[in-house]
């Protein structure tokens, strides 16, 4: 020890003089940093309820609360934050699907009441709610997978149009588990999909690679889930969370993996279900999705049932309207097969007349009707009725009977739905040029946007805002179609509406026309009577909320009750159907 | 029911040879108990003491003030939820969990090649600051704990400024959860550098003045010197790691010894002192606050601007590791920490085990030094051992 190392310390008084550094809190509000994890605050009209911050917070902060005014397609809740609980680590931000929540660089609140430190960020206004700052959800930095598993597809897509095969070609058991890994178990799918079908159940089954249990959830409340799981049009994925900023799930690729593994499902489908029903007889008339989904679960639960199909072959739509290269026959025969092996009578080429459907009121202690949309509408133009333009919906059953359906060299499909996109992917197979003439624009199609590209990819040529004006015979056989150009106009709320720009006329010289604008219902097969009973003004039926129509102990359901014309719709009329009929037998647990 | 009969557990007579045990108690002792609320003691621990005068005779030391058990916690969660619990290991250096924990993941799930080169820098960068400013606050305790209040004030003056560049950077002061699996939550801010430049600058200006203060002090030497020397031959006896080792001369450091991350393209030395006493291990703290601030200066320079900072992520919710298990070592500004890791093919960590310093350093050199130890030296010795309770208590 030295005299200098005693003297050392009395260096620091050199700073007695200087400034502090430290900054009196009371007086001096110090901002936080720009990503500060402050205070929650949540965007309500961008969150979704997916509940996914709930899920990963890890100190169980987070509960999903009920909003008053939820918006469309979202759970109705919002995530609650108790700060008793919460460590501020951030997760429920980096996590959080649609980027809605984020902590705000406000770190001070005091309060004596602490029950106040609950709320529900967004629907509780705080100062901070506006706040610039703070933490954010960042592209660098994801807790989800926001990429799907690329489908593999027939390639190159110019060999598409020489085959009928399938195009898509389904996932491997390892792209499977892949996409199946990447949900979030939010069930926002299970309340947009009609037949509100146990989605996030059987894509965790799928994950964890029990495609048994999975199959087993999905027979739950879907009979057909090979033909969902490759056409359906799918609204599970529209409102999908991971694909607010990403893929949506591959929601009906999964189903279809799923099912597609067993060759035959009665080995691994559970057959427990009550047998409530013996010596009760339902007859379903049309063996649609929605007829067959009403026969298939009311025979597992012991009822006798007969399905009355008036084409040689069941499905419906499903049969006679979707391309083979989509759903092949042999998928839909092995789901016809598990029905009919549990129970279901199926009656084909049976065309029910009116007096019989008095002797079948008679006879059965209900009746299902699902004869769905088979009437074409009209194109309203001038030379509809030439030769050469025919119905879409007729040439698909034709063409599905095996018959020979001639669409010559050049073919114009009008119309921008799903039934204008199998024509015109059919008519490419047959060997045609194929245009297809829309009236709104291409966003407006209300055909599957994965539709729209692989017949574009197939080299269908596309024409949007296309008014048809009138058909006109060319000499040599060939029609001339002439349409004039549309613009967009927007009235009120509603979606534009396409009007006419006057005066101009353009040309395309076409060997067919091919109508697609829709199907409206035919009841002439009904006795006159009942038809007048049951039927409303737009020509189809009208059912309670148990599915039953004015007739007692008739149900109906499918695109003749509802007007979204898609097959789980149907299935979930089906569904519907099935518990209405199991109450009005008096057999349910319903008074 | 049987009672659980521990005496006859294997290692038991381990217990009973520490120099504490079965030792008859004498009428002239007063009990005492340091801690657990007690500004001398390092976090939250106690420390049995058998005094006679102001001489300890025995003492035991005591954790389970913390009510947590992070091991278990882990072993409940999914993977990421495990993030924002590590860093509370050690409050006050919570980056080298953070990297224990991402590490042993993304090894046991085949994608420790997957973090970008980015991260691995901002890894190593966070780690550095981390040492940097721990060590700057081990100093200014160290002196606390004998009544010195001005050097306090100016490491923990300077350690607020990088606890400022850690709030710009990862959004909190002292709970960073930062580094996480496949690299680090967020990147750099702009001007980032500029300013952790500056507070880098003002912490090399005001260290001589510091020295002043501490290493050249005539107090701190009369206090330190010579007081709580552990002996060499107890460093692998009870595998003692970190700045108390290096105070006996020997230059181990996992930095070097075991490279991880960046450290092998950094030019560092491995700081040592002599005489492994507590003004020694001081020696020692001081000499790497210099060469932190050298690292991080590399750092800033070497470390690429453009490109990502994590790797793309699976669903962390559903995501699941193959079953394996793995050793992952890191230096703490303790010493060396790991990760014992299981994965069992789930979802959730098997079970994971924390080998840290703090056990050696606050359990067992402590509890074999306390007899003969002046009660006003404890609280300076627990320090210059430096521990983080919550590491014991795991």
């Amino acid at each position: 020890m030295s005299l200098k190392n005693v003297i050392a310390p009395f260096s620091a008084w050199a700073r007695a003089v200087q400034k502090p550094f430290t900054v009196p809190t009371a007086e001096t509000f110090r901002p936080g940093a720009d990503r500060y994890r402050g205070w929650h605050i949540n965007d309500t009209e961008q969150c979704i309820g997916c509940g996914t911050c709930s899920d990963i917070c890890q100190n169980s902060a987070i509960d999903m609360k009920p909003v008053d005014e939820p918006n469309k397609g979202d759970s109705g809740l919002r995530p609650l934050v108790d700060y008793g609980r919460c460590c501020w680590c951030a997760l429920c931000v980096d996590v959080c699907p649609s980027g809605s929540l984020g902590l705000s660089s406000n770190y001070i609140w005091i309060d004596r009441d602490p029950d106040v430190f609950r709320y529900i960020p967004g629907v509780d206004r705080k100062e901070w709610d506006s706040d610039e700052k703070g933490w954010r959800k960042d592209d660098g930095f994801n807790l989800v997978d926001p990429d799907r598993v690329p489908m593999p597809m027939m390639m190159p897509v110019e060999d598409r149009v020489k085959t009928w095969a399938e195009v898509v070609l389904g996932y491997t058991e390892a792209e499977a588990r892949a996409e199946a890994a990447r949900c979030v178990e939010c069930g926002l799918c299970v309340a947009a999909c009609p037949a509100h079908m146990h989605i996030p159940d059987y894509i965790a089954a799928i994950r964890d690679g029990h495609y048994d249990v999975a199959v087993n959830h999905i027979y739950d409340n879907n009979p057909l889930p090979e033909m969902c799981g490759k056409v359906c049009t799918r609204r599970c994925e529209d409102v999908c969370s991971i694909g607010v900023n990403g893929d949506p799930l591959a929601i009906r690729w999964l189903k279809r993996f799923a099912t597609e593994q067993f060759s035959d499902l009665s080995a691994v489908l559970s057959h427990e279900q009550p047998q409530i029903g013996t010596g009760k007889s339902v007859a379903v008339i049309g063996g649609g999705p929605g007829g067959l989904t009403t026969a298939f679960y009311l025979a597992v639960r012991g009822f006798k049932v007969t399905v009355f199909e008036a084409l040689p072959q069941v499905g419906g739509a499903t049969f006679f309207g979707i391309p083979k290269y989509r759903f092949p026959l042999g998928s839909l025969e092995k789901q016809i097969k598990l029905m009919t092996d549990w129970g279901v009578e199926i009656k084909t080429n049976h065309k029910v007349e009116p007096d019989e459907f008095k002797q079948l009121q008679q006879d059965y202690d209900a009746i299902y009707i699902g004869t769905g949309l088979l009437k074409p509408s009209s194109l309203r133009a001038e030379g509809e009725d030439l030769p050469g333009v025919m119905p879409a919906i007729e040439m698909l059953i034709d063409h599905h009977l095996g018959k020979t359906v001639e669409v010559g060299q050049h073919v114009v499909v009008v119309g921008g739905g799903n039934v204008a996109i199998d024509a015109a992917r059919i008519s490419r197979r047959l060997g045609a040029e194929v245009t297809i003439a829309y009236r709104r624009r291409l966003e407006d199609m209300p055909a599957d946007y994965e539709e729209i590209e692989d017949a574009e990819a197939e080299g269908v040529h596309l024409m949007t805002q296309n008014i048809p004006l009138r058909v006109e015979q060319l000499p040599g056989g060939r029609l001339d179609f002439i349409w004039g150009p549309a613009e967009m106009i927007s009235e009120g709320g509603g979606r534009p509406r396409p009007k006419l720009i006057e005066g101009i006329e353009n040309h395309l010289a076409v060997d067919k026309v091919i109508v697609a604008i829709g199907q409206k219902p035919d009841l002439r097969w009904l006795p006159a009577d009942v038809a007048e009973q049951i039927s409303n003004s737009w020509g189809g039926i009208t059912c309670d909320e148990n599915g039953m129509t004015a007739a007692p102990g008739v149900f109906a359901g499918g695109d003749l009750v509802n007007s979204t014309a898609d097959a789980i719709s149907a299935i979930a009329d089906g569904l519907k159907a099935v518990d209405g009929i199991i109450n009005y037998l008096g057999l349910g647990t319903k008074p | 029911m049987s009672v659980f009969d521990y005496t006859t557990q294997p290692g038991f007579d381990l217990i009973s040879e520490t120099p504490n045990a079965g030792t008859t108690v004498d009428p002239k002792e007063v009990q005492l108990w340091f801690g657990p609320q007690h500004p001398g003691i390092t976090g939250n621990m106690s420390v049995q003491l058998w005094l006679e005068g102001d001489t300890i005779k025995r003492g035991i030391t005591h954790v389970g003030y913390l009510h947590r058990g992070f091991e278990k916690l882990m072993e409940r969660r999914k993977f990421i939820q495990s993030f924002p619990i590590v860093c509370r290991m050690c409050v006050a250096e919570p980056d080298t969990t953070e990297y224990l924990l991402a590490s042993s993941l993304e090894e046991l799930s085949g994608l420790d090649q997957a973090v970008p080169e980015k991260g691995q820098w901002l890894r190593t960068l966070v780690m550095e600051m981390s040492r940097l400013q721990v060590t700057l606050m081990v100093m200014g305790g160290q002196v606390g704990t004998m009544g010195m209040g001005t050097a306090p004030n100016w490491t923990y003056t300077l350690r607020d400024f990088l606890l400022d560049s850690f709030e710009e950077l990862t959004g909190g002061r002292v709970y960073h959860m930062y580094i996480t699996y496949g690299g680090v939550r967020r990147d750099l801010t702009p001007g980032f550098a500029q300013r952790l430049e500056a507070t880098l600058d003002r912490i090399e200006e005001r260290l001589p003045y510091l020295d002043d203060l501490i290493l050249n002090s005539a107090v701190f030497q009369q206090r330190t010197q010579g007081v709580s020397v552990v002996p060499a031959e107890w460093a692998d006896e009870l595998g003692i790691t970190g700045p108390v080792l290096r105070a006996m001369g020997v230059a181990r450091d996992t930095r070097r010894d075991y490279p991880y991350l960046k450290y092998p393209e950094l030019d560092f030395k491995v700081c040592t002192a002599t005489g492994s006493d507590i003004y020694a291990r001081t020696q020692v703290r001081r000499a790497e606050i210099a060469e932190s601030i050298h690292i991080i200066r590399q750092i800033l320079q070497m470390m690429p601007q453009e490109g990502p900072y994590c790797a793309k992520l699976p669903n962390m919710l559903t995501w699941t590791i193959p079953a394996g298990s793995t050793y992952v070592r890191a230096e703490s500004s303790r010493g060396e920490m790991g990760f014992v890791m299981v994965t069992d093919g789930s979802d959730t960590i098997r079970r994971v085990h924390l080998r840290g310093p703090s056990y050696t350093n606050a359990v067992t050199i402590l509890e074999r030094m306390l007899p003969g130890m002046n009660i006003a030296d404890l609280s300076a010795t627990m320090v210059s051992l430096q521990t983080c309770p919550p590491e014991i208590e795991r």
